[in-house]
């Protein structure tokens, strides 16, 4: 199976040459296959947050290669990061980050609209997309109309907009209460077993990731374990 | 993203915040409107004052008898500005004021002769005017105002006189010294009422004179800028009109052999501002060289037009500037408020960046956030100030026209402002690094 994500000995220090500089991430090595649903886990400081803004295309590595879908993304300058991010990454935040004053749908229409689809075309998908996350009879309504789980609803629409290589996930639930919190991680196991998608879950929570196929732990910037998880295979893996 | 896609965005963040962008928009609403009403108003003035003028002649060249100052002594008379006003005053005080020339300095018939001889080719005729006062004219309870005025046959020509009834003072009625008068539609309307007035005796008196004449013509008033009662929105009531009398009528009274004043039409096609410096400068050589109290000076009203033109311009340019300060500072309240919106909607950036938007694409979304904000208050600001310069126009009294110029040069303008000033702010949010937008409380 192609791996979709390749991060070889990837590195990140902050303060480079200064005498505070410090080293997020130190060599770490994942692989990740098309269809794979796979959670990092790492306590706060353990670095999970700055590798998951380098396999978000939004922060370079200092060291190491990250290979995204074939393409070479430590190499690409921020324009181009801007395309790839567009493209092949759907973004998923705890804290949801709709558009204020954008109804649901004019905010799952957003990354089609960076990515120049005509208007008719984009709005035919993003509704296809909010009926398929249950928010179908919600598409008008401002984000400030939404409860929490309705928001993360929309949002993961948003993320899979533009059919993206993977779905990364930032503590999708950390804002949502228990049970909102399964209806949302439901959403996810669907989109990994009906329509094959890879997802890259980062979360502190235990429970949440034994839900997933493959757990990677991290600690001080480098992986501690790897092991499997609970998860069932999805349709592609 | 496009810019149609662009522009709905940047209306419906506006809206999202309506008493903010209200505000914003005062500045160049305020800005805008000022600098328009102000052009407006400049631009009604000014084109009344051309027609004005252009109605007098532009083939009219003026020479009038000036005192001369210690400066004209020493190096002749100069066409600069400060002259140009200074004649311009002496003829709007009218020549009907006391003046401690005497009967050799005055402008005579046998001067005039001379420069009609030595100058053939350029004047076509020449018309003497003789003040003999204001007053009024009475008849029982009924009066009106007048300036009783002598003048030869060629001055209705020469001023654009235009008649309603009758003739103007003929040839005849000036060598007759006849006491015929011709007077202002207003003036017979106050008097004789819906009766023609041709034919009629008027009682006229002034300071000095009193006397009966005849009406023999009427003509049309014109609300003239020289008039004083015009400038001052004087009422119709009170207004005073000037009675035509033949000159040497006004001779006999007055006393006067010559004129302080007289208006040379020069024939069409040629240089009026030229011939006005060469008939004054061979006039003060030839007949003024030794008069130590008195010169002449000519100007022609194509040269006091481009000067009122020009101080029209100037004055209106001047004052523009101080209003464009004011559309500077809301230049600056733009910038300032695009900051502050910037820094509000840093995680809508950082979003928009992580699902994909270039930097570019940021940019041109808050500078195109600004442009709208000052266009549409320039828009708003445009029919503020063109509504504001018609309404002060009509107060003062002159045809308003609005300046289409100022107008195209103001939505210009305004589109420069928001370009300008949300530049900055825009590039600021462009710059954003993602990972720490996202992260903004």
């Amino acid at each position: 199976m192609q791996n979709i994500i390749r991060l070889k000995g990837i590195a990140k220090s902050y303060f480079v040459g200064h005498p505070n500089e410090f080293r997020a991430l130190n060599g770490i090595d994942i692989d990740i296959k098309k269809g794979e649903f796979v959670s990092i886990i790492g306590e706060s400081g353990s670095g999970k947050s700055t590798l998951m803004n380098i396999i978000g295309a939004l922060d370079k590595p200092t060291e190491g290669q990250y290979f995204l879908d074939g393409l070479d993304v430590g190499q690409e300058r921020d324009q181009e990061l801007s395309r790839v991010r567009n493209k092949k990454i759907g973004f998923v935040f705890q804290t949801f980050n709709l558009i204020p004053r954008m109804n649901a749908l004019r905010n799952v229409e957003l990354p089609m609209t960076y990515a120049k689809l005509p208007y008719q075309k984009r709005t035919e998908r993003a509704k296809e997309l909010l009926r398929l996350v249950g928010m179908g009879d919600r598409m008008t309504h401002q984000p400030n109309e939404l409860s929490g789980g309705q928001k993360q609803r929309v949002a993961i629409a948003r993320a899979v907009a533009n059919d993206p290589a993977i779905i990364l996930a930032d503590e999708p639930t950390g804002a949502l209460d228990t049970n909102t919190g399964h209806l949302v991680m439901d959403i996810f196991h669907r989109l990994h077993e009906d329509e094959g998608k890879t997802i890259v879950l980062i979360t502190h929570s235990n429970e949440l990731a034994e839900e997933t196929q493959r757990i990677i732990a991290l600690r001080d910037g480098e992986i501690v374990s790897e092991r499997a998880g609970s998860g069932k295979g999805g349709r592609a893996a | 993203m496009s810019i149609a896609e662009n522009i709905r965005l940047a209306f419906a963040s506006l809206t999202a915040n309506k008493m903010r962008a209200a505000l914003t928009m005062l500045g160049i609403i305020i800005g805008i409107g000022a600098v328009i009403g102000i052009m407006t108003l400049g631009d009604s003035l000014s084109g009344y004052m051309t027609s004005t003028m252009q109605d007098m002649g532009t083939n009219n060249v003026t020479l009038s008898l000036k005192q001369r100052q210690e400066d004209d002594k020493r190096t002749g008379s100069g066409g600069d500005m400060a002259q140009m006003r200074q004649q311009m005053m002496a003829q709007m005080m009218g020549a009907g004021e006391e003046s401690p020339y005497t009967e050799k300095d005055l402008i005579s018939a046998a001067m005039l002769s001379d420069i009609r001889e030595k100058y053939a080719d350029d004047v076509d005729y020449i018309s003497v005017s003789d003040s003999v006062g204001s007053g009024s004219a009475t008849d029982g309870k009924k009066y009106a105002n007048l300036s009783l005025l002598g003048v030869s046959a060629d001055y209705s020509g020469a001023n654009g006189i235009d008649m309603k009834d009758g003739r103007f003072i003929g040839e005849r009625d000036v060598d007759g010294s006849r006491k015929v008068a011709v007077v202002s539609e207003k003036l017979a309307a106050k008097m004789f009422g819906a009766a023609s007035p041709l034919g009629k005796q008027v009682f006229l008196s002034t300071d000095t004179h009193s006397g009966t004449y005849t009406v023999i013509g009427v003509y049309w008033y014109k609300r003239d800028m020289m008039d004083a009662s015009a400038m001052s929105g004087g009422s119709d009531n009170n207004l005073s009109t000037n009675v035509y009398i033949p000159l040497s009528t006004a001779g006999r009274i007055t006393g006067n052999d010559g004129s302080q004043s007289v208006t040379i039409v020069t024939k069409a096609g040629s240089d009026s501002a030229a011939f006005a410096k060469e008939v004054e400068s061979y006039t003060n050589d030839v007949f003024y060289a030794r008069n130590k109290d008195y010169q002449v000076s000519a100007f022609s009203m194509d040269s006091m037009l481009d000067t009122m033109t020009q101080m029209m311009d100037t004055l209106q340019i001047a004052i523009s500037a101080i209003a464009a300060i004011s559309l500077l500072v809301g230049g600056i309240g733009v910038m300032n408020i695009m900051l502050v919106s910037i820094t509000e909607r840093t995680r809508e950036i950082g979003t928009r960046k992580a699902l994909g938007a270039t930097n570019g694409e940021i940019r041109t979304q808050f500078i195109t956030e600004a442009v709208i904000i000052c266009l549409v208050g320039g828009i708003i600001g445009i029919i503020f100030g063109t509504v504001l310069g018609a309404f002060g126009a009509s107060l003062l009294g002159f045809p308003a026209s609005a300046s289409l110029f100022a107008i195209l040069l103001a939505s210009g303008f305004s589109t420069a402002i928001g370009l300008f000033f949300g530049y900055y702010p825009a590039n600021k949010a462009a710059k954003m690094d993602p990972i720490d937008a996202l992260r903004y409380e």
